[in-house]
């Protein structure tokens, strides 16, 4: 029985062991290592044919020289914060335009539910590469938004959309919304109608019953909509490198930066470490929040 | 000395608390409630009792305010209320899902309308403290609904629905969700808390037994209508219609030609047998009747009573055994199969009678209800 329940949970734990901590070593270890011309672009290696000696040598070789050189460079800092920033407003703007479609879905007509969730998954069934390059062909000067406005007349000149902030906000929101979109909806249609029935019965308005009701009933789904959102758009970095400008500072860009363009290993790995360490203090709020999502269905 | 019975729907004078007048209720081609009239008195515990479909539910909402009628006038103490949203209204129901939310402990459930109200804060907390003594979970205040039981979960409602101290509350199905002992337990505090707080009751249940039990009044509905409006008694020993004989407790039905014979009927109602004497609570016509006796009523010997002139002979061909009575399914030579039901006063080894028997069912004149057709 103990080994039965040992080996379901192990295999988890084999998982994650395997795919992250030891990946995560592995970076680790090269940002504390330093910058060389060889291959792997770094020292030093671990040569276990020397014996103890040779780790003892190794372990010697090691500092924290990269992070304290990030902490010298403003653009690393510049970038977090900038990081921060965007993805906290994404996840704001996502928050504002999904929990209407996610109440709007939940207070449809039930034959219509299953279409609507269709559409909002629909997007995934073209590749994300695809669909951010097809912004561009949105976005650009001469693109179909820039067109379209000026058609009716709102604006006599294009806008300059592409290659700025707003650019990668409205990727981000595009790519990241059914993400909002899913959880919320997915405690919305939970919800009892009769509980909002009640609130009124005992004296709630309808906008008072919402603010009261559905919107504490649905807090959980609010908080893992705003993970999943904030996570991913926080390390993004195929949305600024493509629709954002020159100006557009994020971590995951100068990440890929470092690692293609300096290919400065080290140092790239010093930015990985840092970004999961930002990463994981929403994470660890996270899962404590899903952990009471789960006590609380019990 | 008159004893000052509680009937205020035979008092000519007095005022109706709720008065639905010729009010209607379509939702797309279907009529839920057909123009349908009925006076409600103050401090009645009044039951809706019918079969799932038959509207009550919808009338139940309609004094809530979530439904607007289609047509005709629902009064509350004299006033027309359609335009009154729910909010504003003097009237707090109990959901039959209890509805009690869930992020809120049991003492703010219970504060929830207060709170929605201008009462000040120390009243609130004596109100909601009174409310939790009333229905007797003081100890669970402070607990979350998941956290109690099922029982304890219909009382929290029932507190919560009673702390604005409504005119008039609506109970949906309140006991639907217990088991059948707690059911008949609470029945009766249910009664209790009505009569202390002297709030008018409307409740709506599918359970002839429950509304039996609890109701001054009963009205029973069938299809948007209103079939009979009386007390349990009246309901069960005077039903006016095969429709409401049949649907609360046991009945056998007899058809037949009726005859009057001055207070009384005689009824032919098949070849060889003799005629079935009745009294008629009305006179009636000659022609077609229905004959309605309750299995009670109904009387279970071996040997043909000499008394008696509603007397049949026939063969026991079932027995339902229910502890405290039996019902005797007997069947008559014609096919007729009448159940008859004996209590078991004794036990059950001397029971006197086994299938296969023949046995001699009677009964009084005044047993049976003879019903038009």
């Amino acid at each position: 029985m103990n080994l039965r329940r040992f080996t379901l949970i192990s295999v988890p734990y084999f998982w994650l062991l395997c795919l992250f901590l030891v990946p995560f070593l592995i970076v680790l270890k090269i940002s504390l290592s330093d910058v060389a011309l060889s291959i792997p672009p770094y020292t030093p290696t671990l040569e276990l044919s020397e014996g103890w000696a040779g780790v003892r040598d190794f372990l010697s070789q090691l500092d924290f020289e990269n992070f304290r050189f990030l902490a010298t460079d403003d653009l690393y800092w510049k970038s977090y914060l900038s990081s921060v920033q965007i993805a906290l407003i994404s996840t704001t703007i996502c928050l504002l335009i999904g929990f209407p479609i996610a109440y709007g879905m939940a207070n449809a007509p039930q034959e219509w539910q299953p279409t609507l969730m269709l559409l909002v998954i629909l997007p995934f069934w073209t590749s994300f590469l695809i669909r951010v390059y097809s912004l561009i062909g949105i976005l650009s000067q001469e693109g179909m938004l820039n067109q379209f406005l000026m058609w009716i007349g709102i604006i006599n000149e294009p806008l300059t959309i592409l290659n700025t902030n707003i650019a990668v906000y409205i990727g981000i929101v595009y790519t990241y919304l059914p993400f909002m979109i899913l959880p919320i909806y997915a405690t919305l249609i939970k919800l009892d109608g009769s509980l909002l029935e009640a609130a009124e019965d005992l004296g709630c308005s309808r906008t008072e019953a919402f603010w009261r009701i559905t919107i504490p009933l649905s807090k959980a789904g609010i908080i893992a909509g705003c993970f999943l959102v904030f996570i991913p758009a926080l390390g993004e970095f195929v949305i600024p490198s493509l629709l954002g400008g020159s100006d557009t500072l994020m971590i995951g860009k100068v990440l890929y930066e470092e690692f293609f363009a300096n290919r400065d290993w080290p140092v790239a790995g010093a930015v990985a470490v840092i970004l999961l360490l930002i990463l994981i203090i929403p994470i660890v709020l996270y899962q404590r929040n899903e952990q009471k999502m789960m006590e609380a269905d019990k | 000395m008159p004893q000052n019975v509680f009937e205020p729907w035979n008092d000519p004078a007095a005022k109706p608390l709720i008065r639905f007048q010729n009010v209607t209720k379509r939702f797309g081609d279907f009529t839920a409630v057909d123009d349908l009239s009925i006076d409600i008195y103050e401090r009645e515990f009044f039951a809706l009792l019918g079969p799932s479909g038959c509207g009550k539910t919808t009338m139940m909402r309609m004094l809530a305010g979530f439904e607007t009628p289609t047509s005709g006038t629902i009064w509350l103490d004299g006033q027309d209320i359609s335009p009154i949203p729910p909010n504003k209204r003097s009237v707090n129901m109990m959901f039959q899902s209890y509805a009690l939310f869930p992020h809120l402990t049991v003492y703010d459930n219970i504060a929830f309308g207060l709170k929605r109200s201008n009462m000040p804060k120390d009243q609130i907390d004596a109100r909601v403290k009174e409310m939790l003594r009333l229905v007797q979970i003081e100890r669970f205040g402070s607990r979350k609904p998941e956290q109690i039981s099922g029982g304890q979960r219909q009382r929290v409602a029932l507190a919560r629905a009673l702390a604005k101290a409504p005119k008039l509350l609506l109970l949906d199905e309140p006991l639907s969700a217990l088991d059948k002992k707690l059911r008949q337990d609470t029945q009766f505090e249910l009664m209790d808390i009505q009569e202390k707080t002297g709030t008018t009751f409307v409740v709506v249940t599918h359970d002839q037994e429950e509304a039996m039990t609890v109701a001054s009044r009963v009205a029973v509905m069938d299809q948007g209508k209103l079939k009979q409006v009386d007390t349990p008694g009246q309901i069960y020993e005077a039903p006016n219609s095969i429709y409401v004989a049949d649907f609360i407790g046991e009945v056998n039905i007899i058809e037949g030609n009726a005859t009057a014979q001055g207070n009384t009927v005689s009824i032919v109602w098949a070849e060889g047998q003799p005629d079935i004497i009745g009294t008629p609570s009305k006179p009636i016509s000659n022609g077609k009747v229905s004959f309605a006796i309750r299995p009670e009523k109904i009387a279970i010997t071996a040997d043909k009573p000499a008394d008696r002139h509603n007397a049949v002979q026939g063969r026991v061909l079932d027995i339902a055994y229910l502890g405290n009575v039996s019902t005797y399914h007997v069947e008559l030579p014609g096919g007729m199969i009448i159940k008859a039901q004996a209590a078991n006063s004794r036990r059950r080894d001397s029971r006197p009678f086994t299938w296969d028997d023949e046995v001699w069912l009677s009964w009084t004149d005044t047993a049976g209800i003879v019903l038009d057709r």
